[in-house]
């Protein structure tokens, strides 16, 4: 069998699960179609985090990340697990408490204001839409690749499968079918890592492998990766970052940012109790943690055996030829995410740094510039190909892929469907609209949203490539705080909320747009977007924490000099804080 | 104040005293170990590397993992010697 119609079989044998669930698993109601009916067990809904949250950029980028960082890009490993903490303790239970369907709706109650429930809405579809092209774009090329289809094609047919079941089963038949997917993509990318990591080292045990020895060199795997890299002119990978500021707060951005996304909440609101969406959180940071222990193994072995694949002679003998080149590199040639350019002549592939330190051996060695390069998504699509596993392991991959951008596309899209019927049409445009009425808006909100979503997947506008700048610096620096203030502080109120949100989005959005350009349009940047120019040496992808700090002092400010917020308010807190039923945990 | 009230005043103190401690914990391995006392720390070799290393790639995430089981345990030992556990 060859591997095209391989990967047809898992890709469409994975669709068709997908539908099927959807079929079983249809929404009767609003609160079916917003929170699963409430009834999800919380090792389930674990599960359906897990998927929601590990995108395609999770899968597919993350290991390459790594890999070319080393230890600087720790922080997306700590930024997208730490935040989980943060949910279990500061967020999750007592918004699960409140019971209600969304995010805006708990604001714009606490803070008694329609306003600040519609600041709340435009921060998530902003901070939803951003994240949801880069899911849609990223099926597309999944698709592309694995299927031999154009990518606008393979847009097209994951857009119609999201359609059947999201539309058909809202948050019920999402959940759901996030939990197959989460079987899918975790089984997809931890095969080839264990076999890479018994190739390497004999443990089979990826995150072990990382620390144990080389069996090739008796080193450890790190420190071989480390000689290896810099004999050719590399940083080193487990080097130190002198810009420690920096690093912090791009972690605690990816760490609040990742607690405030809204697609993300909303999946505590579907467990039954305030119990279990404590251990909810537990769970589901258990099931990310298989994928984010597993990606900085890959990040460091699929390297070394990237460089050594090119050196197998060590570092100071020559690279291999061209012409003996394994299958696996003339195949993702061919994709263009692999290329090779022989600068001197030689056939062989010179693979180094060309760096200013490395100029008089590149000289000496009859080298005229490196001559390979690999795009880094390749680490993980490339993976079974270079631990040289069968072709089903490859259609895995492929369905892998699509589960993990699928799963976390229709999570958002419920997210911005529910702001739109709920929030907008239900709590705005008519409050008197029937059952019915607004699950039948709820309907037409998602397929809305979906073409929307497919249309702008398929042609990107300049800020879809900004999703850790935009999503995480407006959850981060806008719903965040507003929500934690919401439950820790009677004291803060309705303008406060207010002004603080907004502060919080100002100050974050005008840092952002300073060096990346207003509105992401290239050329309107006041400064360049380089380490010398950014202020105390914060980058604008870091600037979501300050941004948060901003929002909390301003919202206390304001709320201090204004009046408390009337009891019925208070108690409202009071209620969201105990378990019990508020009438008898605030009794008077 | 009435009893009822004050029960609820002292299961929320004791809330708050939790998320603090387990928050210095989440802070101490991922800023601290990991990132700001890892020159510190290098002194303690780990499979080819030190161990801030292993805090900022590992570590963290296991500890992060502790923390939440932890703080539900907890909790939900502290609803219900307060009696403000969730009705069936």
């Amino acid at each position: 069998m060859d591997q095209f119609t391989i990967n047809l079989i898992f890709v469409g044998g994975s669709f068709l699960l997908y539908i099927a669930i959807a079929v079983w698993a249809k929404a009767g109601s609003t609160s079916d179609f917003y929170v699963a009916g409430g009834g999800v067990h919380p090792i389930t809904n674990g599960a359906a985090i897990g998927a929601d949250w590990m995108s395609a950029a999770s899968f597919i980028s993350m290991a390459g990340l790594i890999a070319a960082g080393g230890y600087a890009n720790s922080t997306f490993l700590m930024g997208w697990t730490g935040g989980y903490v943060l949910l279990a303790m500061l967020l999750a239970p007592y918004l699960r408490k409140f019971g209600k369907f969304t995010v805006p709706e708990f604001i714009g109650d606490r803070f008694y204001s329609s306003n600040a429930r519609l600041v709340a809405v435009v921060c998530l579809i902003v901070a939803s839409v951003t994240y949801v092209i880069g899911q849609m774009a990223g099926a597309g090329v999944a698709f592309s690749r694995f299927l031999e289809v154009d990518s606008t094609t393979g847009l097209m047919i994951a857009a119609v499968v999201v359609f059947i079941y999201a539309v058909m089963g809202g948050m019920k038949g999402i959940t759901y079918t996030q939990v197959a997917q989460y079987c899918v993509l975790i089984l997809a990318y931890t095969i080839p890592a264990i076999f890479i990591a018994i190739e390497l080292t004999g443990n089979p045990i990826p995150p072990l492998a990382m620390f144990s020895e080389h069996t090739q060199s008796g080193l450890p795997i790190l420190e071989k990766l480390n000689q290896v890299i810099t004999d050719l002119g590399f940083d080193s990978y487990t080097t130190d970052v002198p810009n420690k500021l920096n690093m912090m707060l791009f972690t605690l951005t990816l760490m609040i940012g990742t607690a405030g996304l809204p697609h993300v909440i909303i999946r505590f609101f579907t467990v039954p109790k305030v119990a279990d969406a404590r251990w909810s959180a537990g769970w589901a940071l258990v099931f990310i943690a298989l994928l984010y222990l597993t990606a900085p193994a890959v990040a460091s072995m699929a390297r070394l055996n990237l460089m050594t694949t090119i050196y197998p002679e060590g570092t100071s003998a020559q690279p291999i030829e061209y012409d003996e080149r394994p299958q696996w590199i003339q195949e993702w040639e061919v994709t263009g995410l692999i290329t090779y350019e022989d600068k001197n002549n030689d056939g062989r592939i010179q693979y180094y740094n060309p760096t200013e330190d490395f100029a008089p051996e590149a000289e000496e060695r009859g080298w005229e510039g490196n001559e390979f390069s690999y795009n880094r998504d390749i680490l993980v699509l490339a993976n079974p190909e270079i631990a040289n596993l069968p072709g089903w392991v490859i259609g895995l991959i492929a369905a892998g892929g699509l589960a993990a951008a699928l799963s976390t596309a229709a999570g958002l899209l419920l997210a911005i469907s529910s702001a739109i019927s709920h929030d907008l049409i239900k709590g705005t445009i008519n409050p008197n609209i029937t059952e019915k009425g607004e699950l039948l808006a709820a309907r037409i909100s998602m397929a809305v949203a979906i073409v929307v979503a497919t249309y702008l997947g398929a042609n990107p506008p300049g800020f879809a490539a900004q999703v850790v700048a935009l999503a995480f610096g407006i959850a981060a620096a806008s719903l965040f705080p507003v929500l934690m203030m919401g439950i820790f502080s009677k004291r803060v109120n309705n303008v406060g909320a207010i002004s603080g949100m907004l502060a919080g989005l100002v100050f974050t959005l005008t840092y952002i747009f300073m060096y990346k350009g207003w509105l992401f349009i290239p050329g309107t940047n006041n400064l360049p977007d380089t380490a010398d120019a950014w202020i105390l040496g914060i980058s604008p992808l870091s600037i979501g924490a300050i941004g948060a700090l901003v929002n909390f002092i301003v919202a206390f400010v304001v709320s201090n000099a204004t009046d408390e917020p009337p009891v019925e308010i208070q108690e409202l807190v009071e209620s969201v804080r105990y378990p019990r039923g508020a009438g008898k945990a605030v009794d008077h | 104040m009435s009893d009822a009230n004050s029960n609820a005043v002292q299961y929320w103190k004791a809330n708050l005293r939790l998320i603090l401690g387990c928050l210095i914990v989440w802070a101490l391995v991922s800023y601290g170990f990991a990132i700001l006392l890892r020159p510190v720390l290098a002194g303690i070799p780990i499979g080819g590397t030190d161990l801030g290393f292993w805090f900022a790639q590992q570590g963290s995430i296991l500890t992060f993992i502790a923390l939440i089981f932890f703080y539900a345990w907890r909790m939900n030992r502290l609803d219900k010697q307060f009696g403000l556990e969730e009705e069936e």
